[in-house]
Order: structure tokens, then sequence, then C-alpha cells
């Protein structure tokens, strides 16, 4: 069974099919019609619900955070204990909440169907436990999966400040935190029992998970679902059994090491953000152009990893910093470097039956350069067509262990090791990054396609290397 | 206070926000309801040889299939010329056309049913090329010239004289609600039809032919589009087509509502073209004579393209006289989805290519280009004639630029800009100044028509009907302002009502930025009729003279002197007068004035007004990897008297960032097999939040009522401030060429992604080493 509340209602799915969507169950099957369908594969943010799932991670009482999600890639089992908000929720005794007012202050909709998402992902804001001038700087990170065609979004960011100026005026509301606990309460209770239904499994261990997947090795590994998802939606293909890394506490876990960071297969993109910024830099910038909130709440570090698109985003932070993976079948566990796990388009070393574990990430050596360039078409939500991460180890100028690890230059993400070679040894100058370039031009055989031309794709990785050059020079 | 001129909230903004305002695809479905998909023809040109539906028929869910043999009568919904059938005969002409189509049980079902075809071809190889079609005379229409005085003996004796070509990517709509119809059979054979839909009568129009059934029993409703922008005015069709079939076929409720990927496949986009010039000008940058080809690509069929390319043709001169001057409009012919209408209607392409020649020219004789733009405005009293003879009037661009010029600081920036790259080597800044000159109204003639319909209930209480669209631009809250002015009426009195072809017939797509000049103006004429009855009861009842009566804050005032004044509430009025027989309910129509066109001479005075607007842009790119960012743009757009300024400053905004997004990153890619490769959202990028200008300054113009005798003396705003953003094209190429020292023009095509904006970096770059410096 998958239990969830929609508000506070509880609702109990036993016979829906696995590949069920939240917006097809919202809109087909309670005829909810509020949340609506923009492009059906996450890039639009139309169809943005909100799912407040309790916290128990900030010490003390249990608290509940909010997140928005595109629903019309989320599958309804990952509803599993947690509570669905959408538009419809807001507004109380026919009184608008902030957001929605703030909006219609504003004018920020003119065809409205946009609206709902941008409202929920407003609120998703609103919600946040941060002081007001914080959420006030992530008006624009929290609206950067969120597509209007109309207005140009001037008038919705007026909105998003003015809402939270009045959530500033109207704090420590205590019905509010008396609503809250009696959802608390609830989910609390729902979640004493894990998700099942025919076809969607989600175990509460890693040794349940590890046996059920070895033992069904065509279940499909939901872990995220931002690109699975497409599959149901794009190519209309049934997923008729997945398997859910979701509540395997053992996936979660983040450790940090002295120089090392391990993260559990199951950490999402925006849990890797708070953890690798300020430890590594340039991925604050990085993640916060991987896909949209919406897509950062859902994906996980393995998931982007397993999922090995030939771009990736964190496989070339990931491969430039000698990034290993753990991998497990059964009780068999394997590590090998990131960089080994590619094989060929979308080909991995994965066998049948086994799954990614966790990620161990060296942070960069102490005398060293790290940096990261992702070039894409638009700035938000897009995929690169250029990512390069690199790591040169420096000692009194001196390149040794130089790794250049580029997205969108080859078949899988890429080390340009001759390249490296031609930094390795010398200093760092113009000389070499000129002998670099021209390595790059021999090893490196993009392809073109509707994001960037080859001759494109080859001349900015190779003016990366410039690029990182003049960052070296001023730093 | 009159409610017209007030910044009202959208009538549906609390609908929005709060998820009740109903679209076509949340009507709670019927018992039994059927959800229809389309087969689509894998190849680009070429021969069914045949098909096998056997698979499709036996999937789950699958009720009925329709192939062209099905159809039963009209098979061809072209709206002007013939050109686009239903479904596919024989000959395919685009990579996913619609070859048959399914009904199933579920949107799901049907979706996996249609993959299931096994179709036969005989490819022929796809004209993808429109600079091929150019050459090989490959037309969905023939050319068609507009010409004055003679430019190519002017072109000889200029003193000055420069050629060159820009190529202008198309653009997809991307409406965030696609397309979608649901069909309902009615009593006698006939159907209702709710659809996402700019053009309803239209629809009506083609589903009578399709169903073979009289105009009068078909009815389509629209409540209001999840955006439209052009793209729901001839290519909302199918979808209601297919519905209606269906529901015809198996009576019951049918649903069409197409998945993304669908309908960036199977509907029209803007046009893409490749535009050629030959400029001769004077020393100051004056143009003497100049000859365009413009050469729109139109994709398989028609469609709109003869007035499209019409538009830019119109459109070429934008804000600027020329003397000579002879336009070949080309409508080319490629085997793509076939292009449509989309917010400027081919005049951005037009205009696109005169602010190149402006730039152009102000390049090859190192000077501003602002002051060239001044040097070719049009004059007030001579150089005012447009290349189609008309005499320039309502035209504010030179106040727009004296204002513009002031106060976005533009000549100190412009020095700022021009030390900061002399200062750094990679990241250069460029800043550009461009006018709108738009003209306003259809190009076809028996299209500047509207009619409304007014009810007023016993009770007060009023609907108002009219036959524009609701598509987020607005209509209806200003058509509102409009009547409850009209009355003294409070908005809340005045329900809107959809847009329904049995309300008000025979009315024209909203489009052409046309929806409240016409509409407000046929709802003022109805709320006039009205009014006047209501005034003649008032005189038999009251020992008044008319100009003693008024209609102002939600009352009636009846005064022979103050203090004898009697106030009816609107229930009283309404109700006495419905008791005293008077008719309470009135059309309205209206038809714009003065226009008139000879295409054949390409003679006239096609538009009643000018809408005008400027822009001021700074960008800054990065020549090691061509990106863009947009540091400043300031706006200034002349809506006339604004009726609802929220409203409008709305369109500005809104219609600046979308046509930012076309010129910069929107790029529309097929790969040689005539595959869209840019088929959602993942791969087509629309501008999101973080590509608005860092700093945007909107401002409309003030004290400047229509000389025209529009409603409430208000100008059109829906399409014009789209081209504002070619200030933001411009304003790269500024950037490119400080890589020479301003001493080359970059031939930048549009958009300029990144890779284009490198591309021409390094063209620059290059010509500036193998050419000596011509400004230092």
């Amino acid at each position: 069974m998958i239990r969830f509340l929609l508000d506070q209602e509880l609702i109990e799915l036993t016979s829906v099919s696995p590949d069920l969507t939240v917006l097809d169950w919202l809109r087909i099957h309670r005829q909810r019609t509020g949340t609506k369908e923009g492009c059906g594969s996450g890039d639009c943010g139309a169809c943005t619900v909100v799912l407040a799932s309790v916290d128990e991670t900030k010490g003390g009482q249990p608290q509940l955070s909010y997140q928005s999600i595109n629903s019309c890639i989320t599958f309804v089992g990952a509803l599993h204990g947690k509570q669905l908000i959408t538009v419809e929720s807001l507004a109380t005794d026919g009184e608008l909440h902030p957001v929605q007012q703030c909006m219609v202050n504003e004018h920020g909709s003119q065809c409205g169907f946009c609206t709902p998402g941008f409202v929920m992902s407003l609120y998703a804001l609103y919600q946040q436990d941060a002081d007001t001038e914080i959420l006030k700087t992530k008006v624009e990170q929290a609206l950067g999966g969120n597509l209007c065609r109309c207005t140009g979004y001037r008038p919705i960011i007026q909105a998003a400040e003015n809402a939270l100026d009045i959530k500033e005026s109207a704090k420590d509301q205590p019905e509010l935190s008396a609503k809250e606990s009696t959802t608390i309460n609830k989910l609390v209770q729902i979640n004493e029992e894990p998700a099942s239904i025919v076809g969607f499994y989600q175990p509460d261990n890693l040794p349940a998970f590890a046996t059920y997947l070895q033992n069904n090795p065509t279940a499909r590994i939901l872990a995220g679902g931002t690109d699975l998802a497409l599959e149901v939606t794009q190519q209309m293909r049934d997923l008729p059994s997945i398997v859910s890394v979701n509540a395997v506490p053992e996936l979660k876990s983040i450790q940090l090491r002295d120089n090392h960071i391990e993260l559990g297969a199951a950490v999402t993109l925006n849990e890797c953000m708070s953890v690798l910024q300020g430890r590594i830099p340039g991925s604050r910038e990085l993640l916060l152009r991987f896909g949209s909130d919406q897509v950062r709440n859902q994906g996980t570090i393995g998931g982007n990893i397993g999922s090995a698109s030939p771009i990736g985003d964190l496989p070339p932070l990931l491969i430039a910093l000698h990034a290993n993976i753990t991998l497990q079948k059964g009780d068999d566990v394997r590590t090998l470097a990131l960089e080994d796990h590619y094989l060929g388009y979308r080909q991995t070393t994965l066998q049948s039956g086994e799954f990614i574990r966790s990620v161990s990430i060296p942070l960069p050596a102490a005398e060293s350069h790290f940096s990261v360039h992702k070039i894409s078409k638009r700035t938000d939500d897009d995929i690169s067509s250029v990512c390069l991460a690199v790591h040169l180890p420096m000692h009194n100028g001196v390149v040794n262990n130089a790794r250049l690890a580029f997205g969108g230059m080859a078949a899988t993400p890429v080390r340009a090791k001759d390249a490296e070679d031609r930094l390795n040894g010398t200093k760092f100058s113009q000389a070499s990054v000129l002998q670099a370039q021209q390595a790059i031009a021999m090893e490196l055989k993009p392809l073109s396609d509707a994001r960037a031309s080859a001759a494109y794709r080859l001349q900015v990785a190779q003016n990366l290397l410039q690029r990182v050059l003049l960052e070296v020079q001023s730093s | 206070m009159s409610v017209a001129g007030t910044p009202i909230k959208h009538d549906s903004a609390i609908g929005h926000v709060t998820g009740s305002a109903q679209y076509v695809d949340d009507i709670e479905p019927s018992v039994g309801q059927l959800h229809v998909a389309i087969g689509q023809a894998s190849i680009a040109h070429g021969q069914i040889v045949s098909m096998d539906l056997s698979d499709v028929h036996s999937s789950e869910g699958v009720v009925d299939v329709l192939t062209f043999s099905d159809l039963p009568h009209a098979t061809d919904i072209g709206p002007v010329f013939k050109g686009d059938p239903l479904l596919v005969d024989k000959t395919v002409e685009f990579m996913g056309q619609p070859v048959f189509v399914v009904a199933a049980s579920s949107h799901r079902l049907a979706r996996q049913a249609v993959l299931k075809a096994k179709i036969n071809y005989e490819e022929l190889s796809p004209q993808l090329d429109i600079a091929e079609s150019i050459e090989q005379s490959f037309f969905v229409r023939p050319p068609h010239r507009m010409q004055r005085g003679d430019s190519a003996r002017e072109l000889e004796q200029s003193l000055h004289r420069i050629q060159g070509e820009l190529h202008i990517g198309g653009q997809e709509h991307f409406y965030l609600e696609g397309q979608v119809a649901k069909a309902r059979l009615e009593e006698e054979g006939g159907v209702t039809v709710w659809s996402s839909n700019q053009n309803p009568t239209e629809t009506q129009h083609l589903l009578a032919h399709v169903l073979g059934i009289p105009m009068h029993r078909v009815n389509v409703i629209v409540r209001r589009m999840g955006g439209g922008f052009g793209g729901k005015e001839t290519h909302a069709t199918a979808c209601a087509a297919f519905a209606a079939l269906f529901a015809q076929r198996q009576h019951v409720s049918v649903s069409c509502r197409l998945s993304r990927r669908d309908d960036m496949v199977l509907t029209g986009k803007r046009h893409g073209f490749l535009n050629r010039y030959d400029v001769g000008f004077d020393n100051d940058g004056r143009i003497t004579a100049i000859e365009y080809v413009l050469a729109g690509q139109c994709g398989n069929s028609p469609d709109l393209s003869d007035a499209i390319v019409d538009r830019a043709m119109f459109h070429c001169d934008n804000a600027y006289y020329l003397p000579n001057v002879t336009i070949d409009g080309l409508r080319c012919k490629t085997h793509t989805v076939s292009n449509t209408a989309f917010r400027g209607f081919g005049g951005p392409q037009g205009m696109m290519a005169m602010e190149t020649v402006i730039d152009a020219i102000a390049f090859h004789l190192g000077k501003d280009a602002l002051e060239v733009r001044r040097n070719n405005f049009y004059g007030e009293t001579t150089r005012n004639v447009t290349p189609y003879h008309q005499t320039v009037n309502t035209f504010t661009v030179p106040l727009l630029f004296d204002q513009l010029e002031a106060s976005s600081q533009y000549q100190s920036r412009r020095q700022a800009i021009r030390e900061f790259n002399r200062e750094n080597a990679v990241m250069k800044r460029g800043i550009a100044i461009t006018p709108v000159k738009f003209g306003i109204s259809f190009t076809v003639k028996h299209l500047n028509q509207a009619g409304a319909l007014i009810h007023i209930y016993s009770d007060g209480s009023v609907q108002l009907n009219h036959g524009g669209t609701e598509m987020g631009q607005g209509l209806m809250v200003k058509v509102q302002q409009i009547v409850a002015s009209e009355l003294g009426m409070s908005l809340d009195r005045i329900a809107v009502m959809a847009t329904r072809t049995d309300k008000v017939p025979n009315t024209s797509a909203t489009a052409a930025s046309s929806g409240t000049d016409l509409n407000g103006m046929a709802a003022l004429k109805a709320a006039q009729t009205l009014k006047t009855r209501l005034v003649d009861y008032l005189l038999e009842r009251h020992d008044v003279q008319a100009d003693q009566i008024t209609f102002e804050n939600d009352r009636i005032i009846v005064s022979a002197d103050k203090v004898q004044a009697r106030a009816y509430t609107w229930p009283e009025l309404a109700d006495a007068a419905y008791r005293d027989r008077v008719q309470l309910s009135a059309t309205g129509y209206y038809r714009t004035p003065k226009i008139h066109y000879d295409r054949q001479s390409a003679k006239g005075h096609p538009f009643f007004y000018y809408a005008n607007g400027a822009a001021v842009s700074e960008v800054q790119i990065d020549t090691l990897t061509g990106e863009t960012t947009i540091l400043r743009s300031d706006l200034l757009q002349d809506v006339g008297r604004s009726i609802n300024p929220a409203v409008d400053k709305g369109q500005v905004e809104g219609g600046f960032v979308q046509g930012a997004g076309w010129l910069t990153h929107e790029e529309l890619c097929w790969d040689d097999k005539g595959r869209l490769t840019t088929d959602g959202p993942a791969t087509y990028k629309i501008p999101a939040i973080g590509d608005m200008p860092h700093q945007f300054n909107v401002d409309l113009l003030k004290d400047s009522p229509n000389e025209e005798a529009t409603v409430f003396h208000s100008k059109a705003v829906g399409e014009p401030p789209l081209m504002l953003a070619m200030s933001v094209f411009s304003a790269i190429r500024d950037a490119v060429a400080s890589l020479a020292n301003y001493s080359v023009f970059p031939p930048l095509n549009a958009p300029a992604t990144p890779e284009e904006v490198l591309r021409v970096c390094t063209l620059v770059s290059q010509a500036a080493k193998s050419t000596p410096n011509q400004h230092e």
C-alpha cells in the first residue's frame, strides 16, 4: 500500500500502476486539475507540487521540510509517508496565501497556465526555514525550473519578494505550528510501514534492497527518477517493476572525512550542493545550474552517475577529483574509479542485479587549482554543450597529476589525458596551455547535435583551458 | 476616476493562482470519453507504399482508427489556400505529418497505440534548405514585389553602396498549454467544441466542411488559452477536427490533446528568413536607394505565409524613409512543418533586415548607429511615404528616442563601454538603441471587423460577449473596463463570458494586435446602444434633459437640479426598464475606418495607425565561449492612452523577453533527414528567469493619446514590444565589433547563440589581424 496525505486527507493506494505519475493521479484519478501538464518531461515546472516530509535531522523537535518537485516525472510511490500539497491547498477559507495574493497584486499571471507551478515553487521557498533576506537571494534559484512564456518574469520576482516581506511580518504564528504538528504526527504514523504495491518496492534497509535487486534484476532502480520517468512519459514505455532507493538509510548517508567526502548514492543533488559547497570550489555554481530546484530535490548523485549520460554534469567534477564509486551486488562489493565505470554511450560496468552504493570524493589537493566550467545555450536548467572540470595540483608552479575531465566531448564523460601530459611537469603557462589545447584537438572527437556543433565544442574546450590560465594568473 | 485607464488585475488572476481557472483539458470528462493520438510520418518527403495498422487496432483501449480514406467530407484544413490535408493521402511533405489518428479509452493508451503502426514509404529527397529553395524557385506561393522610385538607377549613382545577407531563425511558440480540443455531439448531428483557439470562427467554418454540416450546427467555445502567440490562429483546427470526427463516429465526447513533443513536431512555428540587401547611402548614412529580397521559409504549405511575408515586406522600412526602394518577397517551400503566425507575423523578420542595414551603414561610415538611425527617420511633412505608398501617421519614434537617449544615459554609457572594452581582453560589452514602428490593422481588409453582445439582466448584472479570445494578453479585462466605463458601472457587475461562435458570429482571429481595438470598440458600441435606450426610458419617466442623466459610480443619477436628484441602482433601473419592456440586450459592431490596399499595385493605406516603441540594451559577451548576458534594457513603448497600464506593461515586458529569446538562445534544429531535433524543452530553450535583463526599466510613453479615433484613443500593444528585442541583437553586434576596434561589421545571424557569437568573434578577430585598422 502507498499511504500519504493529500492536504490532511489520508490516501491509501493499493491498485495503481507503479509507473503512474503524481500528475496523472491528480488530474485523471482525482480530477484535481489545478496542477498543469506543460511538457511531461520535468523541464517547465507547470506541474510543480510541494511535498512535505518529516525532517528529524535538525535536532530538537521534528520539523516539516517542504520541497518542490515536478509531479509529471514523479511516480506515486514517491509520495509514501509524505504530505502532497497542490495549488488547490493554499487558500484557506477563501483567503489567498501570501504568495498567491502577491502574484495577483503584481500582475504575475497572464495566460495563467504556468501560474500554479510558480505558486507552488514560491510556496516551497516561503516555507523554508531561513531568514527572509537569505530567502530573497534564493528567488531565482527557486524559480529557475519554472518557465513562463508571457510575463518576462519581472512581476513574478516582485511578487516573490513581496510575499517574503509578508512572511517576515507574520513570523511565529502559533496556529500554523499547531497544524504542522498534527501533520507530523500523521506522517510519523504512516511511515511505520514501508510502501509496497505490486510492482513498486521501497525497502527500508540495505540488505533488503540488495537481495531484492539480485532476485529481481529486471526491476528498475528509482533513484530520483528525473531521467527514468522520461521512459514512461516520453517514450510511452510501461515500467512494471520498480525498486526505490528512497527509504534506504545507508544509501542516504553523508560522511565528511579529513580529505574526502563519502556520499550514499541516494543523496539528492540539493543535499550534494550543501555538502560540496565551500569544500570544492565551483561545486555550488555547477549544482545551481544542474536542472532546477525541482530536479535537484528529487535527482540523486547515484542516479546521475548511473544514467551514464555523455554530459553528466557531476561526473566531470567527480572524475577530475579522482572519485571512486562503490558497487554492490547481493553481498559482493567492489570499488573502482568513476572514469573506469564508463564503457561507451550509456554503457557502464554495472552488472545485472548490481547497484551503485556510494561515491567517495577526494577533496582538491591543498596546493592546487580546481575549477568547473559549464557552457550551455541557456544559463538556467539547460544541459551543457561542454563541461570542464580541472584539477591542477601545483608545487612551486609546476603541475603534477593534472586532471582535465570533460562532459559533452565524447560518448562518455572523459579525461583529456594527452592534454594532461602536456601540462604535467611544467609550469602552468601560456606555452603549456597552447600545447594542451593542441592535444585536445587530437584526442577528443565530439559530436554535433541540437546543443552545439562538434567544431564549437572543440573550440570552447580549448578556450576553457585559456580561461583556467586566466584564473590561475589572477589568483 | 474612470475604471478605464487604471491597472486593474486580470479578470482571471485569482483563478490562475488558485488553479480554479479552467482550461480545456480541465473540463470534467464525460462517461465513455475517448482520447485521440496522432500517428505520424517518419520521413520528411515521399510516398506511402503500404500501411499496416492491425497492431494499432488491436492495441489495448483502442476504439477507432481513422485514415485519409475514412474522412467523410472535406479533407483539407488550409485556412486561406488549400494544402493542409488533415491526414496524408499518399504524399508525405514533412516528418511527423499526421497519417492516421486513433481514439482510445485513455490518452496514454492512444499514444502507445500509434507507435505500433507499420508504414512503408518510397522516400524522396527532402528540400530542407531555404537558400536552395530560392535557387530553385521552390515556392508555396508566387513572389510579390513592392516598389517606389527607381532603386536600380539610384543604387548605381549612390555615393556608398554595400550588400549583405542575414539568416534569421524561426521560433517555437512554446505556449505553456499545448494544442487541445474537446468535442461533444449535439442534436441534429451538431457538435460543440471546446478549443484552445485564437480563431474560433475559422475552426467553426472548417469543421462544418470536414463534418459535412452547416456552420450553424458547429459551436466553438474558447474561455481562455494557456498562451497562443499566433500558434493557435490556424493550427488549432486539426485537434478540433479529429475530436469532432471521432465524436461523430462514436457518439461520445472526444478529447484531442497534443503532448509537448507532438505539439512541437506537428504544429507550425515562426518563419525563418533569409534576407538579402543592396543599399546605397550618402556620407550622413542617409539611405538613397535600397533593394531587398526577403525570403521566408514557409514549410510545406501556404497556410498564412502569403500575408506573413507581405508583413515582412511592409516592415522592412521599420522607422526609416526609403526614397527609392524595391522589395521582393519570396515564399519558399521546404519539407518541414508549415510555418504560421507568431507574434509580429513576419514584421520582426522584415525589421531585422532594416536594422541590420542601418548597423552596416554605421560601421561602414564609422558613425554611431544612433545618429544613422536619426538621419533616416520618417519625416513629418516630407520624407514620410512608405514603400507601399501610405503617408506615415501617428509616428512617435523621434520623441521616444529623445526621451530614451536621455533616461538611459545612452551617450555616457556608450563611452564607458568603449573604455571597458579597451581594458578587458575577454569580456566585451556592447550597446544599441533601436526603434519599432508597427502597422496596426489586418492587411486583409475584411478581417478588420468585430462584433459584441451585451445582456443586462433584470437584477442589474451584465454579461459581456465579443469575438475576441483571451490568451493571457488581458483582452477580457480591458473590454470589461471599456464597458464599465461607458456604463459608469462597477467591474464586478460585468461577467466576462467565454468566446462562443453561437453568441457572436463571423469573427476574426484574435491576432494582429487588434483584439482590443476591434472588440473593445464593438463592445463600446453595444454599451452605447444600451445606454441610449436607458436614457430614452428615463427621459420618459422624468422631466429632465438627456444631459442631466449621468452614469457613474455604479449609479444612474437623474437630476433636474441637485436637490431633486433621483439615483437609481442598477438593479432598480434594470428591473424597472424590464417591466416597462425596454430591450436590455444589444449587439455592437465595428469596422476599422480609413484602410484600403490594392495588392496588385502594392499601393494603399493598409494600416489605420502605427504602434511605436524604442529600446536600449547593453550586453556583455564572453569571447572565449560566446555566452551573452543582457546587463540592462530600457524600454519605452507608446500605447496611446492606456486602458490598463498594468496589462500593457505586462505585454511590453513579456514581448521583449520573448523577442530576446528568439534572437539569442531559441534555436530550431533539423537533422539532414528533416527531423526536428529540438523537439522538447530539454533541447529548445525559451528564456528562463535568469535571462531577464539584470536591470530592466520599462515605461509607457506619457500623455500620448492616439491621434486616430481608436477605443479611448489607446494603441495596440500585443505584438510591437517583441521587436524591442532587436536592441539586444544590435548590442551583441556592437560588442563583437569591439574585437576589431569597430572597423569590421560582424556578420551575425540570428539566433545569436553562444556558438553563433563565438563564430562571429572568431571571424572578426581574424579580419582585424588581416586588415589595417581603419579608425585608429
